[in-house]
């Protein structure tokens, strides 16, 4: 275990981390405002990796497929909204967790009608192709690095947002008492809208920038997805800032704890129970933090609603 | 001098940067009703909540029949002999009036970890609840679904849940809330019958009520008690009246 | 006391007849006679799909317990399942291959993480209590696709049907379906008998409005870890089923695909009905069955089926068959 290695380490679990912000930001929120469970979130992160393959294709041009791409999971986004999430507002958490279950099970096989099962690649954009170094013996790639900029920058202006503009105070507001907001006058139904649209394109983001460095299938949200869960949960339901923490901790602890556990776990075994143990334990670390937090803070460390 | 049954003790709760209790010290002896008065904002029902469990105190004890239950939850409290009655009626609205009642009597009445058996007819629990139910003048509606009841009929159900579980100290939360006259006058003759069986704390609007059935009343005006004394000390301290009585009586 | 007061003293919450008994009967007359009707027809896989309905009805009540009942949405049941088939599992690939031993392995395998988790998902309410379980699920699916001596992602196949007491009672797929039979059996009365029992009474108490019930004395989240663990328990019989009727297993079984799943069978049925926990499961398998001979990708019409039954037939099988009999002209 050298030190390079585990520099290395620690970025990518940054990049982790990053990518599960910008996927649990939305949920959050949405979660927050409206006390919508989402559990089709996660096919919108996938859907910005398929729509970015898709665009690609056609205007060979990775920033331009981006745009488009965004737009598309946007336009997308609202429409399930329309047709499907507007319905489920006032319904109860059992009927969500179905409707959105539901609409997971179509998407993956969609999907899987319109691109087939195999996964697909997207090109790095060649600005930004090959590794850069950091250090003395670091090299890393440099989309990482973007990927990882990007997401800090996205971080800070939501939070710019949420805190400093009058549509970020309602929003504020709405995850701490939305009736309360509604009935102050707001049109809850639009900030609504403008939250869930928020949440996709931040999800689709992820999906697109994710999408030149892991394969696209169907099915890539769903793992992500659950982890996001769990990042919320950690950081408490409806707060930017708590995501944002559960997040990174969350990337950190997964990536580190995956690459060295076999290792730590040497220093107390044998080599041959350590491989055993190793990846099983590395698996349930993240598992067992969110239990450790959550026994000790029933609602997360930064939940919006108060006691 | 006996000892009072329920002691609150510098009891403080804060919202946020408000003091919805503050630094309240009170006595209720055994036996007595005593009444809890005072504008709507005074912090009654919060009172009332961290004295039957449901929020924690920030400072101070509660003390009751000699033992210190700040700390616990409202299950061991209830367990212990308190009861109570909610402002916003809270019943099982899917289950029968006589079900609500002797779940009421079950939980003080042998173990619940019973798997087997149907204890919608287990007589050793209806009895006492239709009893109750005789007592709060329901019992001819004991197979009606609870949801269904008349407003009325569901605070006479809240009282006969909280009279089922024979309690010692009975806390009674608005119980004339929205009932029109007829009712009032009802829940009134029953709780004057209830008088010297058991202690009660009631908080109410109603001031006529307050005034033919309490003992003493302790006056709450933003949180702090302003002063606690039998109906006609009450009735007469300036104080009181200009904050708050002076709107009530005409 | 007044005649009205004796009336109703005397008088008992009245039976459904119909829904209560006939139901039933009917569904597990339906199972029993199942072999026969597959014997005569030829369609000897009748047999396995018929047992597959069975164990999944299993986990299905057990989860109709939790979320119908005890308002406890459980995403994370599948785990259960899985639990209890690698307990079978594990111990065949040790040489043990009794079922007397893998039984109650099983079951108390499940009936520990049921309790170890849920002292922690009963700390939280409402929606942080379905993202946990779904979570802590997903941790067990993780941890099994790790476990490389005994399959890792490919799973483990298993030599051989549990024996009863060393005797081969339930090898023959025949003799397997109505041991089957009998456990659903066994489950659903004995789930049947708690809903209806004191302990039963406190859990839906609790789930119409839990400050009521702590206020008049009861220890809510006791009740519930106790629920929890039951039904875990059971989903580990239904995990011991799955083991020995595939003789295979794998980390899939306990997938939240597989959790989410076991929620439609409840829900498709009828939500706390325990009767739709039975069909929901029939009818989920059978639609499985059906459709994916028909497309490969037949969750894309199943996905929007979901989502209308959610917003259109709540009630699920039960609930419009009700409202089927209400329309009917009775004598």
């Amino acid at each position: 275990m050298s030190a390079t290695l585990f520099l290395v380490q620690i970025l990518n679990g940054l990049q982790l981390g990053v990518l599960l912000f910008l996927i649990a930001a939305g949920l959050t929120l949405v979660f927050g405002v409206m006390d919508f469970i989402n559990l089709a979130h996660g096919v919108q992160y996938m859907l910005g990796a398929y729509l970015a393959v898709a665009f690609y294709g056609l205007v060979g041009n990775f920033f331009v497929a981006l745009v488009l791409a965004l737009a598309a999971a946007l336009l997308f986004g609202l429409l399930l909204e329309f047709l499907v999430f507007r319905h489920l507002y006032d319904r109860d958490h059992l009927d969500q967790v179905i409707a959105t279950f539901g609409i997971i099970l179509f998407l993956n096989h969609a999907v899987r009608v319109v691109w087939g099962a195999a996964p697909l690649t997207l090109p790095v954009p060649e600005f930004f192709t090959g590794t850069v170094v950091l250090m003395s013996g670091l090299l890393y790639p440099v989309w990482r690095l973007v990927i990882i900029a990007s997401g800090l920058a996205i971080a800070g202006g939501l939070y710019a947002l949420v805190t400093y503009t009058r549509i970020g105070m309602l929003v504020r507001a709405g995850a701490t008492n939305a009736p309360m907001v509604s009935a102050l006058g707001v049109n809850i139904e639009r900030l609504f809208m403008i939250v869930f649209g928020f949440g996709t394109m931040l999800a689709g983001f992820a999906g697109i920038m994710i999408a030149p460095i892991i394969s696209v299938e169907p099915g890539m949200g769903d793992n992500i997805l659950i982890l996001a869960f769990v990042v919320i949960v950690i950081g408490g339901i409806g707060s930017i800032r708590g995501a944002f923490v559960a997040a990174l901790l969350i990337g950190l602890v997964d990536t580190l704890g995956r690459s060295f556990s076999v290792d730590i776990l040497r220093l107390m075994m044998g080599p041959s129970p350590a491989r055993m143990a190793g990846p099983a334990i590395a698996s349930m670390l993240i598992y067992v933090l969110m239990a450790v937090v959550l026994y000790v803070r029933p609602a997360g460390l930064f939940p919006a609603r108060g006691s | 001098m006996p000892e009072p049954l329920l002691h609150l003790d510098g009891l403080r709760k804060n919202f946020g940067s408000l003091a919805v209790t503050d630094n309240v010290t009170l006595d209720v002896m055994p036996g007595e009703m005593h009444a809890i008065i005072g504008p709507n904002g005074a912090g009654k029902t919060t009172l009332i909540n961290q004295i039957s469990g449901l929020i924690p105190p920030d400072e101070g004890r509660i003390v009751f029949a000699g033992h210190d239950v700040t700390a616990l939850p409202p299950e061991a409290r209830a367990l212990r002999g308190l009861s109570r009655s909610f402002q916003i009626t809270s019943i099982l609205p899917g289950f029968a009036v006589l079900e609500n009642v002797a779940l009421a009597v079950q939980a003080r009445t042998g173990s619940s970890l019973k798997f087997f058996g149907r204890a919608a007819d287990e007589s050793a629990l209806n009895a006492p609840a239709l009893a109750a139910l005789e007592q709060t003048g329901i019992a001819d509606r004991a197979h009606v679904r609870a949801g269904e009841l008349s407003h009325g009929e569901k605070r006479a159900l809240e009282l006969a849940i909280a009279l089922a579980m024979k309690p010692t100290l009975l806390l009674l939360d608005e119980p004339m809330a929205g009932i029109g006259r007829e009712e009032t006058e009802r829940q009134v003759d029953l709780l004057l019958r209830l008088k010297g069986q058991l202690t009660m704390v009631l908080v109410e609007h109603d001031m006529a009520a307050v005034f033919a059935l309490a003992d003493r009343i302790s006056v709450l005006i933003r949180g702090r008690l302003l002063m606690t004394g039998t109906p006609a000390a009450v009735r007469a301290d300036p104080q009181v009246v200009t904050a708050y009585l002076g709107e009530q009586l005409e | 006391m007044s005649d009205a007061a004796l009336a109703a003293k005397n008088a008992t919450r009245p039976l459904r007849p119909t829904r209560d008994v006939v139901l039933p009967a009917l569904i597990f007359a339906i199972f029993a006679l199942l072999p026969v009707i597959a014997a005569l027809a030829g369609k000897q896989y009748l047999l396995d799909v018929g047992a597959r309905m069975m164990v999944f009805a299993v986990a299905a009540v057990a989860l109709d317990l939790l979320v119908g009942y005890a308002g406890l949405i459980s995403f994370g049941h599948a785990a259960f399942i899985g639990l209890g088939a690698y307990a079978v599992g594990i111990l065949s690939a040790h040489g043990i291959g009794e079922g007397l031993i893998a039984l109650p392995v099983a079951v108390a395998v499940s009936m520990l993480f049921a309790f170890l988790t849920g002292i922690v998902c009963l700390r939280t309410r409402g929606a942080y209590f379905i993202m946990i379980t779904l979570a802590f699920g997903q941790m067990v699916y993780f941890i099994a696709t790790s476990l490389a001596p005994y399959g890792g992602d490919n799973g483990l196949t298993i030599a051989a049907r549990n024996t009863i007491a060393g005797w081969p009672l339930i090898k023959s797929d025949r003799a397997f379906y109505y041991f089957t039979l009998l456990c659903l059996l066994a489950t659903y009365l004995f789930c049947r008998a708690l809903v209806g029992s004191r302990f039963g009474r406190v859990l839906r108490g609790a789930k119409e409005n839990a400050t009521r019930m702590a206020t008049i004395g009861f220890s809510v989240r006791r009740f519930q870890l106790v629920a929890y663990v039951i039904a875990g328990g059971l989903g580990g019989f239904a995990g011991f089923l799955l083991a020995n009727l595939t003789e295979f297993v794998a980390p899939a079984y306990m997938s939240w695909q597989q959790s989410g799943e076991l929620i439609v069978m409840v829900i498709l049925g009828g939500v706390g009905t325990l009767d739709g926990a039975l069909l929901g499961s029939a009818a989920y398998l059978l639609a499985e069955e059906w459709l994916s001979g028909i497309t490969e990708n037949w969750k894309v019409i199943f996905g929007p089926i979901l989502v209308l039954v959610v917003l259109f037939a709540r009630g699920g099988l039960i609930g419009l068959g009700s409202w089927l009999w209400r329309r009917l002209p009775h004598a």
